[in-house]
């Protein structure tokens, strides 16, 4: 393989993750102008949790402050700047910098995030290898269930969750206290909707993938019917789940700002559910684009991995 | 016929991939008669609730009795009551004209956007339809409950607030899609040899392009429809659309919350109400877009 044959493709991915970037960040700016309004009163409002007219006096220190006497484009410029420099502005309502207010909580919500995509995947590869290509009764029982899992929101499945098995049978705590145990609710409201969607990208792939030559030579070399299915087949079957990963990451952390609330776990979710409802816009903001941020370097990465290992990609 | 070679592709999360005979021959329980005969009538008896309540549950919404609060579901009470005593099922059913108005209204709006967004983004002149496919993947990297959040912190919130969140917080992912299908149609054999016969841009456009790429969106909208209900419900829970006292659906599971552990039914039944408006939805929407691409095929 030469140098060139990947380096293109790679900078083109780059450079098309740095433009979806840069255009969230975009879109991160003019979201805060858009206040009905003029700014610094809407802010000093919001603060004061109050419509009224404001004098020039009470308005100077919150100008000053936002710098929101400057013209846009240069408000625009320090605002890029600051997002390079990890400054995502300053909480309307809190007098603190949005990047540690984020910092505080994003541990927990990575955690989470995290553990219900693992689990979403171990769900998904037991289903599809167990109901996968076994006849149309399994199959259709499978995609049933797929179908069905892929639907359910958030705020029903965890409190179903919830009361059966926090409260019915005791086996979870019912609040969020921190420990192993009380990650497994929260994780699993996330997992198994995912799993369904994940699923329904694999199915497909999965039982084409069981009749293709590759798994019918590896079965007359004497594998068993599990080592085809999980050494093979699944290993062809699991590219569309793959690419989907960018979006099933910012999915996951989407959820979790209903999971958050159901289970009264700390979070970004919390801080964005209490800053929406304050109009603390810089916080909202944050929060926002840094799930974009996160969507975007999972979808890097899946690109490039995917243009590396898949020589016909790397023609495109 | 030009309909003889066109395949509009499959719409929905699952379908990007498998066409041809491995496709055809997968039996679907989830397509079946009996299923969308299920949804189908589960959604007549909600529209018969959002045009005439009164006839399903003829008392009163509001009608407060303290003696009957927090009942668990009975013969008199079917769905239970809630903490002032008002009878759940008639709040659910009374409920039903403001939760489809806003499931309605916000795909609506999804839709039109991402007609608008991705016909732009497929046909427009060259540098509005690369400045219109930017925009939507920049808009595409934030998840729709994000984006509809982002909304609602601008606006504060409130019933329209929640349509029009939900609507533009869902319409980036409906306008890849549409820009998906066209290009896809305007790339196909039908529209090369309309071209070779010497039809004029406009002539392709309106009898070959369009009628090919936005028939599979009927399929959509139906799936959109429950969507976002699911999604403007889910806002109502954190507390961010339509507040209590509204029998909304999503405000009778904002307002059960206090009581979940007391009185589970409170959100586990509105809750279930939504779930199967989702899967009724999504029933009816594979079974048009099986009705699409078999018509196409045939």
């Amino acid at each position: 393989m030469t140098r060139s044959s990947w380096a293109r493709p790679a900078v083109r991915i780059v450079g098309n993750a740095v433009g979806v970037l840069v255009g969230a960040a975009t879109a991160a700016f003019l979201a805060q102008t858009a206040l009905p309004g003029d700014r610094a009163t809407a802010i000093l409002n919001i603060r004061a949790g109050q419509a009224e007219l404001r004098t020039p006096e009470e308005l100077a220190p919150i100008t000053a402050e936002f710098g929101l006497d400057r013209p846009l484009w240069q408000q625009y410029a320090d605002y890029l700047l600051g997002l390079v420099r990890g400054d995502l502005g300053t909480s309307y309502l809190q007098f603190r910098p949005v990047g540690a207010i984020i910092g505080e909580q994003l541990g927990a919500t990575v955690v989470l995030a995290i553990t219900a995509i693992a689990i979403a995947w171990m769900l998904m590869v037991v289903w599809i290898v167990a109901t996968g290509g076994r006849g149309p009764r399994l199959t259709a029982l499978g995609s049933l269930v797929d179908v069905t899992t892929a639907a359910l929101p958030a705020y029903w499945l965890g409190i179903i969750l919830l009361l059966v098995f926090a409260l019915g049978l005791g086996w979870f705590p019912v609040l969020g206290d921190g420990t192993p145990l009380s990650l497994v609710l929260p994780a699993l409201t996330l997992a198994i909707p995912l799993a369904g969607f994940l699923a329904q990208a694999t199915r497909t792939e999965f039982e084409r993938a069981l009749e293709q030559p590759f798994a019918l030579s590896a079965r007359m070399r004497g594998q068993s019917d599990l080592g085809v299915r999980l050494g093979h087949v699944l290993r062809h079957a699991s590219l569309p789940a793959i690419s989907l990963s960018g979006w099933a990451l910012g999915a996951t952390l989407s959820g979790a700002v209903v999971v958050e609330s159901i289970f009264s776990r700390p979070g970004i979710g919390q801080v964005l559910v209490s800053a929406v409802s304050s109009q603390d816009l810089p916080v909202v903001v944050g929060v926002v684009v840094l799930t974009a941020a996160f969507y975007v370097a999972a979808n890097l990465l899946v690109d490039l991995a995917s243009a590396l290992v898949d020589p016909r990609q790397r023609a495109a | 016929m030009t309909a003889v070679v066109s395949r509009p592709g499959g719409v929905g999360a699952a379908s990007p991939v498998g066409r041809g005979p491995a496709r055809r021959r997968r039996h679907r329980l989830a397509d079946r008669p009996w299923s969308l005969w299920l949804a189908l009538s589960y959604v007549a008896v909600l529209a018969v609730a959002a045009l005439a309540p009164g006839f399903l549950a003829p008392s009163s919404p509001t009608a407060v009795d303290y003696a009957a609060a927090l009942l668990p579901p009975s013969l008199e009470h079917p769905f239970g009551t809630d903490e002032s005593g008002r009878d759940l099922y008639t709040r659910i059913v009374h409920g039903a004209a403001d939760s489809l108005s806003i499931g309605l209204g916000a795909a609506a709006l999804a839709i039109v956007c991402a007609i608008a967004l991705g016909a732009l983004a497929a046909l427009g002149p060259r540098p509005i339809a690369a400045l219109v496919d930017r925009v939507i993947e920049v808009l595409f990297a934030f998840p729709t409950l994000l984006l509809a959040l982002l909304l609602i912190a601008i606006t504060g919130p409130s019933a329209t607030t929640q349509i029009i969140a939900v609507g533009l917080g869902s319409a980036p992912g409906y306008a890849r899609m549409v820009r998906g299908q066209i290009r896809q149609a305007a790339g196909s054999g039908y529209v090369e040899a309309a071209v070779a016969l010497g039809h004029g841009r406009a002539r392709i456009l309106r009898r070959h392009v369009l009628p090919n790429a936005l028939r599979p969106l009927v399929a959509v909208a139906a799936l959109a429809v429950g969507q976002s209900i699911v999604w403007a419900s889910s806002l109502s829970f954190l507390g961010l659309g339509v507040a209590p006292p509204s029998p909304e659906w999503g405000a009778l599971l904002d307002a059960g919350r206090p009581y979940v552990i007391q009185a589970g039914w409170l959100i586990v039944i509105p809750g279930l109400v939504i779930v199967a408006l989702a899967l009724a939805a999504t029933s009816i929407g594979r079974h048009l877009q099986h009705r699409l691409e078999s018509g196409a095929r045939a």
